[in-house]
C-alpha cells in the first residue's frame, strides 16, 4: 500500500511548461480521479507516477521514497489500459496467470494468487470457461483480473472504459469503484468524462492546461466550486454563468435581465466587489417555473425558450436572456414544458448561487 | 453522418450500407469473410467496389485519433496499414425515438482501413503450420518494426502480435502495424517510456504464443517465455546497433564507413554523423543519426522505378549488382549502375517473370516470384554444381514448383 505525493511537480516541454507546480496528496487505499479537458495535463501526471515521464521539476513520492528517477519496472505500480483483447484458446484461469507464469512464479503461487483474484472478482466459478463463454461483464474482469493479479501497491487507470458502449461503460464504472474498495489499493484514474469522475472517485482533481484548479469529494466539487472553470466543468448539463454588476452599496447584483438581493451569506465576499463586475453561477436545477417551497429566496428572470430536449422524468430548457448571446438552461418537471419560442419567466434559488471574483474567476 | 476520405481512390461512401447502426447490428450478408486476428474492439469486413475494408468500431474520440496517427504514420512512410475514412455521427439523421432505441451508437465511430492483400494474421499463419525458423523471423520482423516505429518518435502502447500483420518479403518477414489506438507520436520516445513499450510487447507476444501453445498450434520445443525474451533481445541489438555511439583513435576514419554499412546492411539510412572530438584531441565520437529506413527498397525504386518491400528490394539489388559484374567483365569496361539497372530489368527480370504463366502465379507479388525463381536457382544450381542461369530456373521454377503448388 501507498501514498502519492507531487511537490511542486513541473513538466516541460522543452520552453512549454505541460504541468506547471503541482502540489497534490493522495492518500494511501484512496480512490483520485483525475479530470479535464484534453490538453490539460492528467494524462502526463499519470504517466509521471507510472515513470513513463521524466520530471522537469519538483519531487515524487511512492510512499516515503522520491521516485523521480525510478526505473518504471520498480515503482511497482500497475497500468490498466483501455480494455484488453483476450486470448480464445487460453482459459480464464489462464488469461489472468499468463503475466506470473511469464515472471517464472511457482505453480503453487500462481493457483493462489489466481483464485484469490478470481474470488474478488466473482469469476471462481467460471476459472475452467473460454472467453467465448463470457459475457462482456465477466470479460472485463477477467483483463482486471490480469492487473489485480500483480498486487501493486498502486493501480493506474489511463481511460480504461473510453471504448465501452455505453451500457457495458456504465456498469463496469460501479465494478472498478467497487474492486478499488475492496482491494483497498491506492488508485488514481485518469478520465475526461466528469460523469465518470463524479461516480467513481473519492477525490477528484480538476487540472486545466497544466494547473491543479481543484481538488476534493465530488460533493465538494459539486457544491463549492473554487473557480468559474470549475463551476462550468462539474455537472451535467452545465452551470450557468453570468456577469453581474455589484451595486455600490453591495447589497444588489444586477443585470440587463435579473436583479438579485446579495444572499446572506455573500455579503462579506461581495464587500470587497463594490461596484466592480463578478461572475453568477446558478445550477439548472435551481431554476423552475415556480418556486419550490425550500426556496427562502429567489429572484425572477425572463427568457425565451430556444431548445427544449426530453430527458424522460424531466425536460432541459434553453432560454435565451436580454443581455447574453449563449443560452442558459433550466431543467423543469415533464409536466410543465413550454414550446420553443414561447417567452417564460423563472425563479433562481438564490441560496444556491455561486459567485466568482470578475477579474480572477476565483470564489469570493 | 460524416464521411472523412483520406484519398478519392477509396470512395466507400455507399449508402446503402448501415452506416447508422453499431456493425453488431449490420446484416451479415454485408460482410465478407477474410483471414482476420483477434481483436478487443468489434471489427468487421465489407466489400466495395472490388476492394476490402476492415470496419472498427470505437468511441469517436478514440477512432479520430486512430485515424489521424495512422495517416501521419503512412505519411512517414513506415509500415502500417492504410487509413482510408473515418465515419462520425452517426445518428445525426435518426428521430429521438431512434436515437433512444440504438443506445449503442451513442458516441460511436468507425475506423475504415485498406484490407492488406497478402498480409496474415500471426494466429492465421502459426495454425496454417510453422516452422520455427518462420516463427524466429516474425519475432525479427516484430522488432524491427518497433525500432522502427520508435526511431521515428512513436510510442506504440500495445506491441503485440495481434496488433500486427505479417507478409513474406523476400523469404523472410516483413511486419505492418495494424492498431494505432493506444500510440502516441512524439518528437522523441524517451528511454524509460520505450524500455516500457518493449516490456508490454514482451509481456503481449508471451500472451499471443501461450494461446498457440494452448491452441497445440506452436512447434514443438519452443517456450513462448523463451520466444518473447527473443524479441527483446533482437530488438535490444538492433537499437544498439543503430544508436550507439562509438569512439575511436583519429586515423581509424574508416571506421565511419564501416559503421554506415553495417547500418545500411539492417536496411537503414544513416540522415547525418554527429562528429566530436574527445579526451583531449585524442580519440573522435561519432554518433550516427539514423532516421531514414528502407534504404534498399528507396535504391531499388531510384533505379528501377519498382517499389517493393525492403527484404525484397535487398534480394533484387544483390541480384542487379551481380549482373553489372557479369555486363562489366563480358564487355571489359565499368558498366555505371543505371545503365547495368535498366539492362537487367529488360535481360533479367521481366523475362524471367514472363516465362511465368498468368495463372499460375496466384496472390505472389513480382519481387516475390522474381525471389522465388532466385532461390530456385540456387538449390538448381548447388545440385548439379554449375550456374543453370536465370531462363532455365525460371522454366524448372514453373514446372516443378508453381505446377505442383497449384495441383
Amino acid at each position: 500500500m501507498a501514498s502519492i505525493k507531487f511537490e511542486n511537480v513541473i513538466k516541460s516541454y522543452g520552453d512549454v511548461n505541460i504541468i506547471k507546480g503541482l502540489d497534490l496528496d493522495i492518500q494511501d487505499q484512496e480512490f483520485m480521479v483525475l479530470v479535464g479537458p484534453s490538453g490539460c495535463g492528467k494524462s502526463t501526471t499519470l504517466r509521471m507516477i507510472a515513470g513513463l515521464e521524466d520530471i522537469t521539476e519538483g519531487n515524487l513520492y511512492i510512499g516515503d521514497r522520491v521516485v523521480n528517477n525510478v526505473h518504471p519496472k520498480d515503482r511497482d505500480v500497475a497500468m490498466v489500459f483501455q480494455s484488453y483483447a483476450l486470448y480464445p484458446h487460453m482459459t480464464v484461469y489462464e488469461n489472468i496467470a499468463f503475466g506470473l507464469r511469464l515472471r517464472k512464479m511457482a505453480k503453487e503461487e500462481i493457483d493462489q494468487l489466481v483464485t484469490e483474484a478470481a474470488e474478488t472478482l466473482g469469476l471462481a466459478h467460471l476459472l475452467e470457461r473460454k472467453p467465448k463463454a463470457l459475457s462482456g461483464g465477466q470479460r472485463q474482469r477477467v483483463a482486471l483480473g490480469r492487473a489485480i493479479v500483480r498486487k501493486p501497491s498502486v493501480f493506474l487507470f489511463d481511460e480504461p472504459l473510453s471504448n465501452l458502449d455505453a451500457e457495458l461503460r456504465v456498469q463496469m464504472r460501479a465494478e472498478i469503484a467497487n474492486l478499488q474498495k475492496r482491494l483497498g489499493i491506492t488508485s488514481v484514474y485518469v478520465t475526461h468524462d466528469q460523469t465518470e469522475a463524479m461516480t467513481m472517485g473519492d477525490r477528484i482533481a480538476v487540472l486545466h492546461d497544466g494547473n491543479l484548479r481543484q481538488v476534493g469529494s465530488p460533493l465538494d466539487l459539486y457544491d463549492t466550486p473554487a473557480n468559474v472553470f470549475v463551476a462550468q466543468f462539474i455537472g451535467t448539463p452545465n452551470m450557468n454563468i453570468v456577469k453581474m454588476k455589484v451595486s455600490e452599496d453591495g447589497g444588489k447584483l444586477t443585470h440587463a435581465a435579473v436583479e438579485i438581493d446579495t444572499p446572506a451569506g455573500w455579503k462579506d465576499g461581495v464587500a470587497a466587489c463594490k461596484g466592480k463586475d463578478v461572475y453568477v453561477g446558478f445550477r439548472p436545477e435551481h431554476v423552475r417555473e415556480e418556486t419550490e417551497s425550500e426556496w427562502t429566496h429567489t429572484a425572477t428572470i425572463n427568457g425565451k425558450v430556444t431548445i427544449i430536449e426530453t430527458l424522460g422524468h424531466e425536460v432541459v430548457v434553453h432560454f435565451l436572456v436580454e443581455g447574453e448571446t449563449k443560452p442558459m438552461i433550466a431543467k423543469m418537471d415533464v409536466h410543465r414544458t413550454p414550446r420553443v419560442g414561447d417567452t417564460v419567466t423563472l425563479h433562481i434559488n438564490t441560496n444556491k448561487l455561486h459567485i466568482f471574483n470578475g477579474e480572477t474567476q476565483e470564489r469570493l | 453522418m460524416k464521411f472523412k476520405i483520406a484519398t478519392p481512390s477509396h470512395y466507400f461512401t455507399d449508402l446503402h450500407l448501415p452506416w447508422d447502426r453499431h456493425l453488431n447490428e449490420w446484416p451479415e450478408e454485408k460482410f465478407v469473410e477474410v483471414a482476420r486476428g483477434i481483436h478487443r474492439n468489434v471489427v468487421k469486413f465489407i466489400s466495395n467496389q472490388g476492394k476490402v475494408y476492415a470496419l472498427k468500431e470505437l468511441s469517436t474520440p478514440i477512432a479520430e485519433k486512430e485515424y489521424g496517427l495512422l495517416r501521419e504514420l503512412q505519411e512517414l512512410e513506415l509500415p502500417v496499414v492504410e487509413a482510408v475514412g473515418l465515419v462520425t455521427h452517426r445518428d445525426a439523421n435518426l428521430t429521438d425515438e431512434e436515437k433512444a432505441a440504438r443506445k449503442s451508437l451513442d458516441g460511436r465511430g468507425l475506423l475504415i482501413t485498406n484490407y492488406m492483400v497478402g498480409a496474415l494474421p500471426y494466429r492465421v499463419i502459426i495454425e496454417n503450420g510453422i516452422s520455427k525458423e518462420q516463427l524466429f523471423q516474425m519475432l525479427d520482423a516484430l522488432a524491427e518494426l518497433l525500432v522502427r516505429l520508435h526511431l521515428s518518435g512513436f510510442y506504440w502502447g500495445d506491441c503485440s502480435f495481434s496488433n500486427a500483420l505479417f507478409r513474406r518479403d523476400a523469404g523472410l518477414m516483413a511486419a505492418y502495424l495494424v492498431d494505432a489506438e493506444t500510440g502516441d507520436l512524439l518528437d522523441e520516445v524517451p528511454d524509460m517510456r520505450r524500455e516500457f513499450d518493449l516490456d508490454l510487447a514482451r509481456t503481449n507476444i508471451a500472451g499471443d504464443l501461450m494461446d498457440m501453445e494452448a491452441a497445440a498450434c506452436l512447434p514443438g520445443g519452443l517456450d513462448p517465455i523463451d520466444l518473447a525474451d527473443s524479441l527483446v533481445d533482437q530488438y535490444n541489438r538492433l537499437w544498439s546497433e543503430l544508436t550507439h555511439f562509438e569512439v575511436f583513435d583519429p586515423e581509424d576514419q574508416f571506421l565511419i564507413e564501416k559503421r554506415i554499412s553495417r547500418i545500411n546492411d539492417l536496411g537503414f539510412d544513416v540522415e547525418e554523423m554527429e562528429i566530436s572530438i574527445v579526451d583531449g584531441g585524442k580519440k573522435v565520437r561519432m554518433v550516427p543519426r539514423v532516421v531514414e529506413h528502407w534504404h534498399h527498397k528507396r535504391k531499388l525504386a531510384s533505379l528501377t522505378g519498382m517499389h517493393v518491400q525492403e527484404n525484397q528490394a535487398r534480394r533484387l539489388l544483390n541480384s542487379l549488382n551481380r549482373y553489372r559484374v557479369i555486363l562489366s567483365e563480358r564487355e571489359a569496361k565499368e558498366i555505371p549502375l543505371p545503365v547495368a539497372a535498366y539492362r537487367w530489368m529488360s535481360e533479367i527480370f521481366n523475362p524471367s517473370l514472363q516465362a511465368v504463366p498468368a495463372e499460375l502465379k496466384g496472390d505472389l507479388e513480382d519481387a516475390e516470384l522474381f525471389h522465388e525463381i532466385l532461390e530456385h536457382r540456387w538449390y538448381l544450381s548447388e545440385s548439379s554444381h554449375a550456374d543453370v542461369g536465370m531462363p532455365a530456373a525460371a522454366v524448372s521454377y514453373v514446372e516443378n514448383v508453381l505446377k505442383k503448388r497449384k495441383s
